[in-house]
This record gives C-alpha cells, structure tokens and sequence, in this order.
C-alpha cells in the first residue's frame, strides 16, 4: 500500500477530496469506523482552515511508526498569511473568519496529537497525528 | 522473558574455585538446607505450606541454585520462579514470603563460605567474587518474576473490567436502559458512548435511561463526557434522562457549571422509567390485586 | 452534486445522495428556505444518513437553514446522523441548537405529524 499521499488544495472542493485520502489511508491501518470518521472531521477542519485563509496549500496523509505504536500523521501546510497569536487560534469559539470557530482547536481533541507552526507572512503548517489502538476489541 | 547470560569463566584457577564452591554446596547440601528452613521458620515465611511441599521446594531451589552456580546459565532458575510467582501469586502468598525465603538462603550460603575459608581470606574473597554475582542474579530473577506475574494479573483483570464495560439494555420497545456502575474513565466513557450510539440505531430507541447512581465521583472531565453522551443522543433522535445522581456528583455538576437546563434528571431508575414510559405514552396497569400475587408467590414455593 | 428535494403533501424532503461540498450546502439550503414558501410547506426533512463527516461549516449551514426555515414559518428536522458522525460532531463542539432531529425519515415524519399536527410529540 502508498505510505504517502498528498493533495493540493486549491478550492473548497478539495476538503472533501483530501478527506477522503485520509479515510482511505485510516482504513488501511485498521482504525476503527468511529476513529475513521474522527480522523477526516479533523482532516476537513484544517484543510477548511487553508482554503479559508490560505487560498492554497497541501495536504499529506501518511504512515508513522513509535516503537510498536502504529498509526496516521496528517500534515496541512500552506504559504499563506500565517496565524499572529497562536494561542488565540486555538481558543474555542475564536474566529477571525465567517467560521464557527472550532476548527483548529476542535480538530485537536479529535486527534491524539496536534502540532502548529506559523510564521506571518510565511504560512503556517499543522501536524496531527492518531495512533491505531491496541488491546481494544 | 528469556535472557540468556553466560558467566564465562575467566581462567582456569577461578574454574577450579567455582568447581570447589560447588562441590562443597553439594557436600553440605542437608546441613545447609535444614538451617535454611529452620530460620525460614523462624521468620514466619513458611506459613500455610506442609511438611511436604517445604522438602520438595527447598530440594529444588537449592539444586536450581548451584546448577547455576556450576554452569553460569539462569535458564532453570529463570522457569522455576516463573513457575514459583505463578503459583504464590495465584495461591496468595506474599512477596515478602517470596523474597525473604531467597535472601535467607543467600545469607545461608554465604555464611557458610565465610566458615569454610575463614583461615583464607584471599580464598574467601575470591570466592565471594564469583559467589556474590550469581546470588544477586537469582534474586534478581526471583523478585522479576514476581513483578510480572502481578503485572499480568492486574491485565487480566483490567481486560476482565473492560468485557463487563456496560451493558445497553433495552426494557421495552424504543427505550434502552444505561446503568453505569463503578469509575469511569476517558477510555470508557468513550466505549459506552460508541456502543450507546450503535444501540441506539440498531433498535430504534428514542429514549435512554442513563442510571448512575453506582458512579462514585465525576470531575471536570467525565461531567464533559456524559453531557456529551446526551448531546450525541440526542442528535440521533433520542432523548436522554439521567437517574441516579448523587449528592456529590450534583455538587460537582453545579460547580463545573454544567448546562443543567438541557439535561433531563429524574431522581432515580424508578422515577426515570416512569418518566420516559409518559414520553412514549406507555401507561402501566397493575391487572392483579396483590392478594392474587401472594398466592402465586406461595404456589411457586 | 444536486440534492433532489420532493414534495409530498406539507412537508418537503430534501435526501442527500452523496458528499456534498460547500458549495452544494449552501445551494441546498438557499433552494429549500426559497421552495418553503412556493409551496407552503409546513415541515422540511433533511436526510443526511449517507454523510459520513459533518464538520463545523455542515453543522453551521444545517443549523443556519432551519432557522431560516423556522422564520419562513415551517419545522425542519435533520434525520439519519450516523452514530460515529454523532460521535465526532460533540467531540468537535458541535451541536444543533434549536434544530429537531430523529433517528430516519420514518421517525422524521412521524415526529413532524406530532408537532404539525398538534399530537403530543416527542423531543
């Protein structure tokens, strides 16, 4: 199977594309129907996050392994404006757009991880991550 | 586990001192090993074990002691405790039992060095070098094994927790019945909500009874979860009513700040019951007169 | 990707047939709060059970059109969220204040009879 798949995001077309990837991806790995569905709510809130203020940038989709831990690492990266205060984005109900406001920080309590990088004027790029659970039947 | 750690004699004379070590742990092997369990007893380590079963077990550990004394290999001493946690843990017997019996009989073995070389010391010091490692090897062996076997029996017993999880009990058509018992964690609140939700569709239900009167404390986090749980409900179609919260817990949910207004309480499973049988308009008649039931009860006898 | 929307007697039932994007969203719901009124409907159903994700700008959108549905003057009613959709939309935050939902487009149109209709309804 593909360890790696991107897709660039151009329009909001592509949120339902790049989420797909990612189920497809999930699913290889053995992520439950529930975790399935996590993951491409949150790949659908960042990707929303790029065509929304970015216009344009990427999204990859691939495989990480930690130790004997297995699971999905989400990349969202564009070049666009970038986040000025970080720790206001992540605040619930925050918005600076026409959005709810969830987006970022909601798409964090879906994953089991979550990293963000942004420079202003340089663009910001976000990590997630969610590991395939063990002893869970 | 299964390490294997070979003590590769350094040079002939050491091999000749092991050879010597060992011969006389072989000589004195009644003497030693009777001292070894009179002060086993002495101790109160023997508790609870028959005449029998201290001879055999004694047998064995001194013999599983100085074959690995002769051969610097653990792998019998490395089973046997296995096999010795497996049944002291399983039989109830205490770590300090465990323990203090193989520190007992290092301490038997090493006096008896000391007795042997005391004209020596050179001989004496020599010999403890090759002694002493062997000895902490195997308790550390020992104490190891223990912590294993616990370990496991903790799994086994979170496993056997998890497979209780809860049960979704449907009462009567279109309404289920939670009834949560014991701490919830995040894991599980997670569990019980998926399979809440999977009830739910599967048997059509439009109302839950959400009984917790046998959760003992909620704090911030699983107050979250459970308004979460009936927040998801909901968005299926099915309305939630909470029972049994206890005076702790309504403390808890005051001060969290938890929107009350939206969440459906009823004191407890009876009330509860009653409450969602009116939202689906199920009316209960009792048909008997109780002195009917008290007959019947007496013909069932 | 269209959603037809039908009408059958007072109520309009608009079935979504695939993943829609933004765009689709919006279109469906500026056809249905426009369809209201041309034909008086009174109640309005929209099925989302082959949804497999409902993020923040589906649950805004849904939400924002039965309002407007409410102030056009009829009751909308989401049917068919999936359990794990259900399950990620409370972990995101999300949820559906002031807006009815049911189990399928059975129960949908049971539970618009009731309120409709005046019976004492669940929800």
């Amino acid at each position: 199977m593909a360890d790696k798949a991107c897709v660039p995001i151009n329009s909001e077309i592509d949120i339902v594309t790049a989420r797909q990837k990612g189920r497809e991806m999930a699913q290889q790995l053995g992520f439950s129907s529930t975790e399935l569905t996590l993951i491409a709510t949150a790949i659908s809130e960042v990707v929303r996050n790029i065509v929304e203020y970015a216009k344009h940038g990427e999204l990859c989709v691939d495989i990480v392994q930690q130790g004997d831990k297995r699971g999905i690492s989400v990349i969202a990266q564009d070049n666009g404006p970038g986040i000025p205060n970080i720790k206001l984005a992540m605040q619930d109900g925050y918005s600076t757009g026409k959005s709810l406001g969830l987006g970022l920080p909601g798409a964090k309590r879906l994953m089991d991880e979550f990293d963000i990088v942004s420079e202003v004027g340089k663009g910001t790029k976000v990590t997630m991550k969610k590991w395939v659970q063990k002893n869970v039947r | 586990m299964k390490r294997k750690e070979t003590n590769e004699p350094s040079n002939e004379a050491d091999t000749a001192l092991r050879q010597e070590l060992v011969e006389h742990f072989r000589e004195k092997r009644e003497l030693l090993r009777q001292q070894w369990v009179e002060q086993m007893t002495t101790k109160g380590l023997l508790a609870g074990m028959t005449r029998e079963d201290i001879e055999n077990e004694s047998i064995t550990i001194y013999d599983t002691c100085i074959v690995c004394l002769e051969t610097g290999e653990y792998e019998g001493a490395q089973t046997y405790a296995m096999r010795m946690a497996e049944r002291g843990v399983l039989r109830g017997m205490t770590t300090e039992q465990i323990i203090g019996g193989i520190l007992t009989l290092r301490d038997v073995y090493g006096r008896s060095l000391f007795e042997w070389y005391q004209q020596d010391m050179e001989r004496l010091s020599a010999a403890l070098d090759i002694y002493e490692p062997v000895a902490n090897k195997i308790i550390s062996i020992v104490a190891l094994a223990f912590v294993e076997e616990r370990e496991k029996v903790v799994r086994q017993q979170q496993e056997a927790i998890r497979e209780l999880s809860t049960p979704v009990l449907q009462v009567r058509d279109q309404l289920l019945i939670l009834p949560i018992i014991g701490v919830i964690d995040t894991h599980r609140a997670r569990q019980l909500t998926e399979q809440l939700l999977r009830t739910i569709r599967t048997r059509r239900a439009k109302v839950v009874v959400m009984d917790i009167t046998g959760v003992p404390a909620v704090d911030s986090k699983i107050a979250g979860h459970l308004v979460q749980t009936v927040d998801a409900s909901k968005l299926m179609g099915a309305t939630v009513i909470v029972t049994g919260i206890s005076p702790e817990i309504a403390q808890t949910l005051v001060t969290l700040g938890v929107d009350i207004a939206k969440m459906n309480t009823v004191g407890d499973l009876q009330g509860g019951i009653e409450v969602a049988n009116q939202f689906l308009g199920y009316k209960v008649v009792r048909t008997y007169p109780e002195a009917d039931l008290n007959h019947k009860e007496k013909k069932v006898q | 990707m269209l959603v037809p929307i039908l009408k059958q007697g007072d109520y309009l039932i608009a079935s979504i047939q695939s993943e829609l994007s933004d765009a689709d969203l919006l279109k469906l719901r500026d056809d249905l709060v426009r369809r209201v009124s041309e034909f008086r409907s009174r109640g309005v159903i929209v099925d989302v059970t082959v949804l497999d994700v409902m993020d923040s700008f589906a649950t805004r959108t849904l939400r924002s059109m039965a309002h407007m549905v409410m102030l056009r003057g009829a009751e909308t009613v989401i049917v068919g969220i999936q359990p794990e959709v259900a399950f990620s939309m409370v972990q995101l935050g999300l949820r559906l204040e002031g807006v009815t939902t049911a189990l399928d487009l059975e129960e949908g149109l049971s539970l618009l009879d009731h309120k409709i209709k005046g019976d004492n309804g669940l929800g």
